[in-house]
Formats: structure tokens, sequence, C-alpha cells
């Protein structure tokens, strides 16, 4: 099924955690700050939260800024 | 709340000051409490010419060169509470009087025609005799002619304060007297202005009310004027912190004879009240700062333009005196006895002008 | 000692993280400026770039990390920022930075205003960047804020404390820490605002863009020193000398 990331599409497979697309995307999940559908997504939902075909993903994290 | 320090600690304060502290006082540019402090000392006295120059300076850049005038009514001289000083004191045997709606507004058409537009309604404190309905009505007959009514009565509460301002009252003098709590216990004799504190939170109350101006003030006699001076400092300082959109003024009247024969417990002279007022000036650049007709002609006309901002001109302070002229009962004898005309005259002759009508009902009232 | 809402600070510097050339050089500038609250942004994961990430050289428990909403044009924008930075673990502390015109990056007092209202009553710990001006500073600390922030000069100009005037009307009339935050390119300009009276300075561009990023950030740590030592010490202020030509106002009309 497809999803968009950060404005990409992504292939994924189905019944796919949060938790587990933000490690394969070689991200370190308690350093990064996830929106699905414009809804943050508290940290201990990462491993429940399956993804659906369509979700819109932003994956955020800290920046070196003034 | 607005806590006064223990008032033998402002006068340690003022006494430490030396000469040297006078001279960087008058160099900087952004006053402390300490400056203030150093500019009301003894030492500060070699300065007074200095003072008066930065002062005359400080007064024209806020103010320009004007005067701004207006008449005390007095529309009650009963009074609740017994205080030493006081001509309207509970315990003085004068004519009492209270005037109606209607002898108010006559009083007011009196002042209006001889061309006041800024008024000070002033009562002695009785809330069963002269409340805030009282209030609230005259405001609303007199709100169309005058573009400023304050009012100098009982402490009233943040409540009250809304209403008045809704009904046209624009600003409110309340005057500690004095923040010395050992005098103002032995002068406050009995009644509601015993209770120093609820006093002293009023301007918050009537600021926090919509006010747009308050006025505060000691009565110069009372107790040590330098200390006074620092407290009002003090007391400024902290309305301009936490009422930032409010304006603020201060008053010193000065003890005159009164009716209940009370001698001013300090000598204040004319030069201490000069000093005074120099010294506000400087420390607080945006302060009104009035001089009432307890002055005498020649100190008030060698005083325009020097720091003071606000005139009383033709007063009376009997109720009903403006139209009638022989009334007894005055809360203090008055030291300049000239009319509006003649005050405006000598203004305009030290190179000021006289103003009549500084604001408009029009921003207030919808 | 600073305080800002229920923290105590021992050092008034704090650091902007942007624009340094490395990770590396970041982390030792932050140790040689002794700053103990260091700003960071929040940006999209590079997805490509996976591995580029600052969390990887700065410790979360040392210094207190103060997310920025730079990038938020409007107060929605600013809120949503505000609440994915709070989702990220760096709890309710916040700077607020609307700045809708990308070439001067000069804040919007509207959006502002209206953000710090709603981010207060959500719980936030605001601490709103404005430009120099004094009634707006009154509104936002009427509002809640915790502290003011307005700046010097445009972020990245460098140009020190051109708002210097208004930042003094500000220190004399704030009820909560003021803190100088962009365009103090020297560290001169550091002192300066602490000699007028500033609680802290905010830093960045002067820092990760000199030739020495670490060796500046310690100018600027000693910089806030001494400007904080001479305010402390009860430096005098010039007066604007009043003009000597007013006539001289003789006082022999005064009664003895």
């Amino acid at each position: 099924m497809k999803i968009t990331c950060n404005g990409e599409t992504k292939e994924i497979p189905s019944n796919t955690t949060l938790v587990s697309f933000i490690t394969d995307m070689n991200l370190n999940p308690d350093t990064v700050v996830a929106e699905c559908d414009s809804r943050i997504i508290k940290r201990d939902e990462y491993d429940t939260l399956i993804l659906s075909d369509g979700n819109v993903l932003e994956l955020i994290r800290f920046v070196g800024g003034g | 709340m607005f806590k006064i320090p223990p008032f033998h600690q402002l006068q340690e304060q003022i006494r430490s000051a030396g000469d040297a502290d006078v001279r960087r006082s008058l160099r900087t540019a952004h006053l402390s409490t300490y400056d203030l402090a150093s500019l009301l000392s003894p030492a500060a006295d070699n300065h007074l010419e200095a003072m008066a120059k930065r002062s005359v300076d400080i007064t024209a850049m806020r103010f320009g060169k004007t005067t701004q005038i207006y008449a005390p009514l007095y529309v009650s001289s009963f009074c609740k509470n017994r205080c030493s000083y006081c001509g309207f004191s509970a315990d003085n045997k004068i004519e009492r009087r209270i005037l109606s709606l209607e002898e108010a507004e006559t009083e007011a058409m009196l002042l209006h025609q001889r061309g006041f537009n800024h008024i000070l309604l002033v009562s002695g404190e009785a809330p069963a005799k002269l409340g805030v309905d009282y209030l609230e009505q005259l405001a609303l007959r007199l709100r169309d002619r005058f573009a400023a009514i304050s009012i100098e009565v009982q402490p009233l509460s943040t409540e009250e304060y809304a209403r008045l301002f809704a009904a046209g009252i624009t600003s409110v003098a309340i005057y500690q007297e004095t923040y010395d709590r050992e005098t103002y216990d032995q002068v406050h004799i009995s009644g509601q202005k015993c209770d120093f504190d609820f006093r002293l939170d009023t301007p918050a109350r009537a600021a926090a009310g919509s006010m747009r101006e308050i006025g505060i003030g000691t009565l110069l006699g009372l107790s040590d004027w330098r200390a006074e001076g620092l407290a009002l400092g003090l007391h400024l300082a902290w309305l301009r912190k936490n009422f930032w959109r409010t304006a603020l003024t201060v008053s010193f009247p000065r003890l005159r004879p009164a009716a209940g024969e009370f001698q001013p417990l300090f000598n204040v002279t004319e030069r201490d009240l000069t000093q005074l007022i120099f010294a506000l000036r400087i420390f607080d650049p945006d302060l009104g700062i009035i001089l009432s007709t307890r002055e005498e002609e020649r100190y008030r006309n060698g005083m325009i333009g020097l720091g003071p901002t606000r005139y009383s001109a033709g007063s009376c302070t009997a109720p009903g005196g403006y139209s009638n002229p022989d009334t007894n009962g005055e809360q203090f004898s008055i030291g300049d006895l000239r009319t509006i005309d003649e005050v405006c005259a000598a203004i305009k002759q030290k190179g000021f002008d006289p103003v009549r009508k500084d604001w408009d009902a029009g921003f207030q009232l919808l | 000692m600073l305080k800002i809402a229920d923290r105590t600070f021992r050092s008034r510097l704090f650091l902007g993280t942007g624009k340094f050339s490395s990770a590396e050089t970041l982390k030792q500038a932050i140790e040689a400026s002794g700053s103990e609250m260091i700003t960071v942004a929040l940006r999209r994961v590079d997805l490509n770039d996976p591995a580029d990430d600052i969390m990887n050289v700065l410790d979360r428990e040392q210094y207190l990390f103060l997310p920025n909403t730079s990038g938020a044009r409007d107060a929605k924008e600013a809120v949503r920022l505000a609440r994915l930075a709070r989702a990220a673990g760096s709890g309710d502390w916040l700077k607020l930075e609307v700045t809708p015109d990308p070439r001067t990056l000069l804040p919007d007092p509207i959006e502002t205003l209206k953000a710090t209202e709603e981010l207060v009553k959500d719980g936030f710990i605001v601490l709103p960047y404005i430009n120099a001006d004094p009634v707006l500073a009154l509104r936002l600390q009427d509002a809640g804020a915790a502290a003011v922030m307005p700046l010097g000069a445009p972020i990245g100009t460098n140009l020190g404390l051109i708002t210097k005037f208004q930042v003094e009307i500000i220190i004399d009339q704030a009820r909560v820490p003021v803190v100088v935050d962009a365009g103090l390119g020297a560290p001169s300009d550091a002192a300066l605002a602490m000699e007028i009276g500033a609680d802290a300075v905010l830093v960045n561009t002067a820092i990760s863009v000199a030739g020495d990023p670490v060796k500046m950030a310690a100018a600027f740590a000693q910089a806030v020193e001494a400007g904080r030592g001479a305010y402390e010490s009860g430096l005098g202020k010039k007066s604007s000398e009043a003009s000597a030509s007013s006539p001289l106002t003789g006082l022999d009309f005064i009664k003895t």
C-alpha cells in the first residue's frame, strides 16, 4: 500500500506499524516526532499504530536553529 | 499589592546620601529610587539651581510650554472620619452641607461659564450621604459639558470605579496623606480612614477600574517631607509597573490654617516643597504635578514651567461657595485668591499656554 | 542567578545552534560558551540522509533545549510547531518565532501575540521573539509570556544593538526577564546589552560563522559576564545633558 511521508510517496507492506516504518528508514524513533494525518502521535503509540493506505505522515526532528 | 517599607528605613536611605550621590544622580538619565532619595536629601539643597534647570527642561520636553487649569467643586462637607488635620473632621463644628444634584450642577455650570473644562468633584467621606449613585448621576449630568471630571472622595471598590468610569469620570485623586504608619495612626482618630492599607491599595483599585488617571499625594506637614517624597516615588514606580496604561499625577497640599486649629507636626517651607517638586519631576518625567491654591500667588507664579503642570484656580473649598461667595464651612483657606482669568494671564505672561481643555469626552463615551 | 519561569541559570548567554559548519564544532562551541540553554528548530527529517541528527552530539541531560517555531508564518503554524516540539519531548519551554517575511525574518507582532495567548493557555512556557516594541512587550507580559526577547538587529545581520533605546524602555518596564536576541555581532554588543540591564542574551550567527567559533563562543561568554558585572556594580548612565541654553531659573521668588 502507499503512504506519503514528508511529501514523498512510499510503498509499504500492509500491517506496518509506525515504529517499524521509522526504523526501516534508519531513524531513531526516540528522536523523531510523527504526525499522521495532521494528528501528533504519542510516543507510546508508535508500536501500536498500524499505517493505512493513503496516510499522510510527517516525520520531524530537532535541527540546529537560532 | 503595593507595600511601603517602614518609614524610618526611607529616612535612613535619604540621610545616607551625600554630595557625591547627589552629583551622580543629577548626571543619570534613568533614575532609580536610590537617586530619588539623594535628590530629596539635605545634601541636595546646595544643588537646587541645577535641579531646577533639569526640572525645567524635562517638564518642557514632556509637557511643552503649557499649564493645565482645573477647578475643584466641593459637593459635600459631611464626613464620618475624625482626622486631626482637616477642616471637615467629624468633630469640628462647622456648617455641613451637601449639594443636591441640581445645586451641584448649577455650581458646575458657573465654573463652565468661567471657562473651566476640567473639574474635580470633592467631598468628605460619608458614603451614606454621598455614594456611588450620587456620583454616577452627577457625572452623567456633567459629562457633556466637561472634558474631564475627576473625583476626590472616599475610597471605592474596583467595581464602583468601573461604574463611575462608564458614567464619565476620567480620573481619581486619592491621597495617602502620610506614608508614615505611626503618624497616620496618630492623626486618624476614627472612621474608615483609619485603615492605612485599604487606603494604600485604592490607587490600584481605581486603575483596575479603568480610570485613565490616578492622582496620589501626601499632606505636607504631617511627617518628614523627604521620606514622604521617597514613598511617593516608590508608589508611583509600582503603579507604573503594574498599571502601565494609567497616567499618574501627584499633589502635595501643604498644611494651612483650618477650622480644627491643627498645627503642622513638621514645618515644611516653600524651599522644601520646591526641592520635592524638582526631585519628583527628575525622577518621573511623565508625572503630572499639581500645585493647588493652598500656595500663594507669588509662589505659584514663580513655579510656572519649573515642574508643576496643573494649577487649580478661582477655588472655593466650601460646598455651594461658587454660587454664594459668603458660604462658610471651608476645608482649608485659600492662599491664592485669583480668578481663573487672572491665573491664565499670569501663565501667559511667563510665556506658557494655559490649557483649559486637554481631553474630550468623545474618547470615553460611546 | 537568572530565573526564568521555574528555572535558574548560572550563565546569561544562550546559544542558537543554527548555521554551524559541523556538529562537532557546534558541540565544542556550546561547551566553550558555558551556555545552559540552547535553541533548536524543528524540521522534516531528510529521508535521504537519516543519520544527520543533531541529537547525536548534544546531550539532552546537559542542556535545556529551547525549541523555536522558526518557519512559522502565522500563529496557527507556530502553535502546530509548538505542539510538535512538545511531543518530541522538549518539555513546555518554547521560543516563539513567527516570521512571515523570509527576506528580513522580522517577527510578526500580531501573530506573535495571538500565538502567545493560545500557547500560555495550553501550558507552554513562552519566550516570544519580537521587535523591540515596548508596548508589544507589555502586552505579551500581560498575556503570560515568561520572558520577552527583543531583537538587537534583524537575524543574521550582526549589526549589534541598534534598538538600544527601545530595549532600555523594555527593560525599564519589564516584569519578566528580558533576553536580547538576534543581531548581536560582536562580544562588545553582548556586553552593551548586559550593561544596559538585559537579563540575558541569545547569540547564534556571530558565533557559528566566525573564523573560530569555539574561541568566539568563549569570548561572548566573557563579554556577557563583563557586562553583567558592570551593570550590577551600578554603572552610571550618561545623561543626555540638558541644553545649556535655557534661561536660568531664578529661585529668589521662594520665601525663606
